[in-house]
């Protein structure tokens, strides 16, 4: 089985959850033994891990046709795509893209991020697909995410292979219901194309279902997993006298930060020896500092500022209590870490990894009086602490990708009519 | 001849309210009440009534040939008789036919007999006593809470004067022997044991209402059968449910009550009577002896007592809560011996079982959406009873201290009682001799005069 998929980041250049979600699932997949998976992102940076599939950088893949020697194309670009690949690819550009900006070898020049000119480049983005679409050799066709939608659709229109999109967020949970028309437009067109839906969790399975209006039995849940960290023992707890509680993400409004706040000023009315930890960056970053001062907790309630690599598996192994009070979450990966380096963790019911966890302890976002009781008993209870501990690491040890990846197969074998 | 031992158990457990920690200190009462009373009245309409009276009704109709037996604890005694005191009447007219049988059990349908001695042994004969109040009749026959029994519990059992006891017939204790005798205990003659036919009584309460079971529908008189074509020196067939199996978990509508109704008949005509554990006491002779060394109960498939004390949260709950048994034995607080009473309940433990919840399907009730929220709840609610233990009695003095000072104390409160009497007896007789000194100078004065 030949897989082409359509994503938009890949390890270790990622921006979110969706290039940790591309590399598990991929990986996970590459374990059944007939299974090869192409992978199209806008921009690969050369250092991604390629030893389990092949990574397509749209960025050197010609739309416009150029005349070029073999070592020319060797010299400049032969580290991302190699010559007898893009020459093999050339013969295959169909259409007139010379609208579009290309550089001498007739490739487009992403930026691989999220820029301003973002719908531009998803456009872009489908001129290349194009090409790799018409080249031809896969059996199937993944998209992850709304912005590799077009390119899966356009693929699909050229190659007539069937399109199987990956609905990792929509765009109720970025905006809270203020949905933009554009984004909502391309979402909803993907969807319809499709001839499979696959969603990261039940939340975000009925909202396909009630706002994008699609057919149940076209839309499957297939949860996320966690990737095994790698030398685990390394991230200890140092004994310390006091307990540490976590909130770690961006500080946004999807988050719930404020719920943290509340919560951590309801233990601390209580309880001596808890300290509180805002860990990362984001716009009501400020809100939250001016909140945790009214609230007069400032003395026990610490900000980090962003965390990136490690910083956050120490932090998150350094912590006696983890918390995701997400008012609204596709899936969440964050609590599964936590839980990997034996953190407690605490979840909102409105995030999608709720419905797949059962050592942690699961409130509304909206209910800080649950949440501080939560943390409390995990700060004071022994068992609690101890239970959860234990429990939901062996729990995440086996929340595994390849499962994840099996369920995958399984519905690409049902699209195409090959079980 | 065979005979049929036909028992239920009735329970329901006080829950707990929601407990938020801040609420520790502040709130020291524990119960939700409308949840309580709503229980009650539920099982009140669907079981308990409907049910006594076809009991009733089949005792009547075969001319007492028909006997049952109840084991009600303690708490579910008091919920009835403040929600449903008709309950209690109905069980009061029920006694009265003299084919009806109470067992003593714990008062609290406590784990006391796995972890307190002391206080096991006073949960018991309060049960008696309170048994013995309401219907007129002491109890014989033992039966612990979800038949918990090992051969110690029946060693204690029997040393409290209970002939007999029931346990259930797992096959970890029974081997390759049938559950449908009487058996003994391996070096107490004196106790009985009365072993549960699980497989009888499981058809009846779990299975009488399922369509896709291969034996639907089942018939009085297929079930009679099934007894009757048991080998002839089964003499005994103990079955044994929740009484929830007569109108919540078999409702009406299946028809359990027809069934019931018939039994007697299709048992009568095969030569099969009904007993009560006394009369089974009395009658039939032991066929050999079981031996428990572990305690066994009827829970699970696994029927032992990994239900209540299978994780770490359990197991710090029970511990921190017999903890303060002696010092809570010794106050006389009425509030905090209830509330003592009431957070033993074996049910709330259950709540804080995690292979329940990670095997997916549990067929029991539970308020909590998780193990961790019963835990949360009821840890936080024993927070503050032991709070309330400890402003009573300080932990700075340990149990033997605090003993001998209650002791003094209680002594000098008799003693000066005793010597109350004393001044008072003093008092009156020198009032006497004064009075009769005054009786009697007059009369000096008579004779001075």
């Amino acid at each position: 089985m030949k897989a082409l998929m359509f994503g938009w980041e890949f390890p270790p250049h990622i921006l979110g959850g969706l290039g940790t979600a591309s590399y598990g699932l991929t990986k996970g997949m590459s374990l059944q033994p007939d299974m090869h998976i192409k992978f199209v992102i806008p921009k690969p940076f050369g250092d991604e891990d390629t030893n389990f599939l092949k990574i397509i950088g749209a960025n050197s893949v010609p739309v416009v046709w150029k005349d070029n020697t073999w070592d020319h194309v060797n010299s400049r670009i032969g580290k991302f795509i190699h010559p007898d690949e893009y020459f093999h690819l050339r013969n295959y550009i169909r259409y007139d893209f010379r609208r579009i900006t290309t550089d001498e070898f007739g490739c487009i020049n992403f930026s691989g991020v999220y820029p301003n000119n973002l719908l531009e480049e998803i456009s872009n983005y489908e001129a290349a697909a194009s090409v790799i679409a018409h080249a031809g050799d896969f059996d199937i066709i993944h998209s992850h995410d709304w912005l590799t939608y077009p390119a899966g659709i356009f693929a699909k229109q050229i190659s007539g292979k069937p399109l199987v999109i990956h609905v990792h967020a929509t765009d109720f949970d970025r905006s809270r219901g203020n949905v933009n028309p554009e984004v909502y437009a391309i979402e909803k067109r993907g969807m319809d194309e499709a001839n499979h839906i696959i969603t990261v969790s039940n939340l975000t399975r009925q909202t396909v279902i009630d706002k994008y209006h699609q057919h149940p039995s076209k839309v499957t849940t297939v949860h996320n997993a966690v990737s095994p960290i790698e030398d685990i023992d390394r991230f200890k707890k140092t004994v310390r006298k006091d307990k540490v509680i976590t909130f770690l993400g961006r500080i946004t409004m999807q988050k719930g930060p404020e719920y943290f706040v509340e919560a951590a000023s309801k233990v601390l009315e209580k309880t001596d020896g808890v300290r509180f930890v805002m860990a990362g960056s984001g716009d009501m970053m400020n809100q939250m500092i001016h909140l945790a001062a009214k609230r007069n907790i400032a003395d026990k309630f610490h900000f980090t500022g962003f965390l990136r690599g490690d910083q956050v598996h120490e932090m998150l192994a350094e912590s006696d209590v983890y918390i995701m009070p997400s008012v609204s979450e596709p899936f969440g990966i964050s609590p599964l870490e936590a839980m990997q380096v034996g953190t407690p963790s605490i979840v909102s019911k409105q995030s999608g990894c709720a419905e797949i966890l059962e050592n942690a302890i699961k409130t509304d976002y909206w209910d800080i009086d649950a949440m501080a009781d939560a943390i409390y008993s995990i700060v004071k209870y022994p068992a609690m602490y101890k239970c959860l501990h234990e429990k939901g690491k062996y729990e995440v040890d086996n929340i595994t990708w390849e499962k994840a990846g099996q369920k995958v197969r399984d519905i690409y074998n049902k699209v195409l009519g090959w079980a | 001849m065979k005979t049929i031992c036909f028992y239920f158990q009735l329970h329901q457990p006080l829950q707990l309210k929601r407990y938020r920690f801040f609420e520790i200190g502040n709130d020291h009462y524990y119960y939700d009440d409308y949840a309580n009373e709503a229980a009650i009245r539920r099982l009140t309409d669907m079981c308990y009534l409907p049910a006594n009276e076809a009991l009733m009704e089949m005792i009547k109709n075969s001319n007492g040939k028909f006997k049952v037996t109840f084991s009600i604890s303690g708490i579910t005694i008091e919920q009835l008789e403040q929600y449903a005191p008709e309950v209690i009447d109905s069980f009061k007219a029920l006694a009265k036919t003299g084919s009806v049988e109470f067992l003593a059990e714990t008062y609290a349908h406590s784990l006391s007999s796995i972890f307190d001695e002391e206080e096991f042994k006073l949960q018991v004969k309060k049960h008696s006593d309170k048994v013995e109040t309401l219907f007129g009749k002491r109890p014989t026959v033992f039966r612990n809470t979800e038949l918990i029994y090992s051969d110690e519990i029946g060693d204690l059992v029997s040393k409290m004067g209970y002939k007999s006891i029931f346990t259930e017939g797992a096959k970890h204790i029974l081997g390759w022997k049938s559950p449908n005798y009487l058996y003994g205990h391996p070096y107490n003659s004196k106790l009985k044991l009365m072993t549960r036919n699980f497989k009888l009584s499981d058809d009846i309460s779990f299975r009488f209402s399922n369509w896709s079971w291969d034996q639907y529908p089942l018939t009085a008189d297929k079930y009679i059968r099934w007894i009757a074509e048991a080998p002839e020196k089964e003499e005994l067939i103990s079955i044994g449910m929740n009484y929830a199996a007569l109108g919540e978990l078999n409702t009406k509508e299946n028809g359990i009550f027809e069934f019931m109704k018939s039994l007697p008949y299709h048992a009568l005509i095969n030569k099969i009577s009904f007993s009560t554990p006394a009369e089974v006491v009395e009658k039939i002779k032991t066929a050999d002896v079981i031996s428990s060394p572990y305690p066994v109960s009827w829970a699970d498939e696994e029927k032992d007592l990994s239900a209540w004390t299978g994780n770490d949260l359990q197991n710090e709950a029970l511990q921190k809560l017999y903890s303060v048994g002696e010092r809570v034995r010794m106050c006389t607080d009425r509030s905090l011996q209830y509330d003592w009473i009431n957070l033993q309940c074996s049910d709330h433990f259950y709540y804080m079982c995690t292979k329940h919840f990670t095997s997916g399907a549990s067929a029991h009730y539970n308020p909590y959406e998780s193990p961790y929220e019963a835990f949360m709840n009821y840890m936080n609610v024993l927070s503050d009873f032991l709070q309330r233990v400890e402003e009573q009695y300080p932990t700075t003095i340990d149990n033997e201290e605090l003993n001998s000072l209650l002791k003094t104390i209680n002594n000098q409160e008799m003693k000066i009682v005793k010597l109350e009497n004393q001044l008072k007896s003093l008092k009156s007789t020198k009032e006497s001799e004064e009075k009769s000194k005054k009786t009697i100078t007059p009369v000096k004065k008579m004779v001075k005069g």
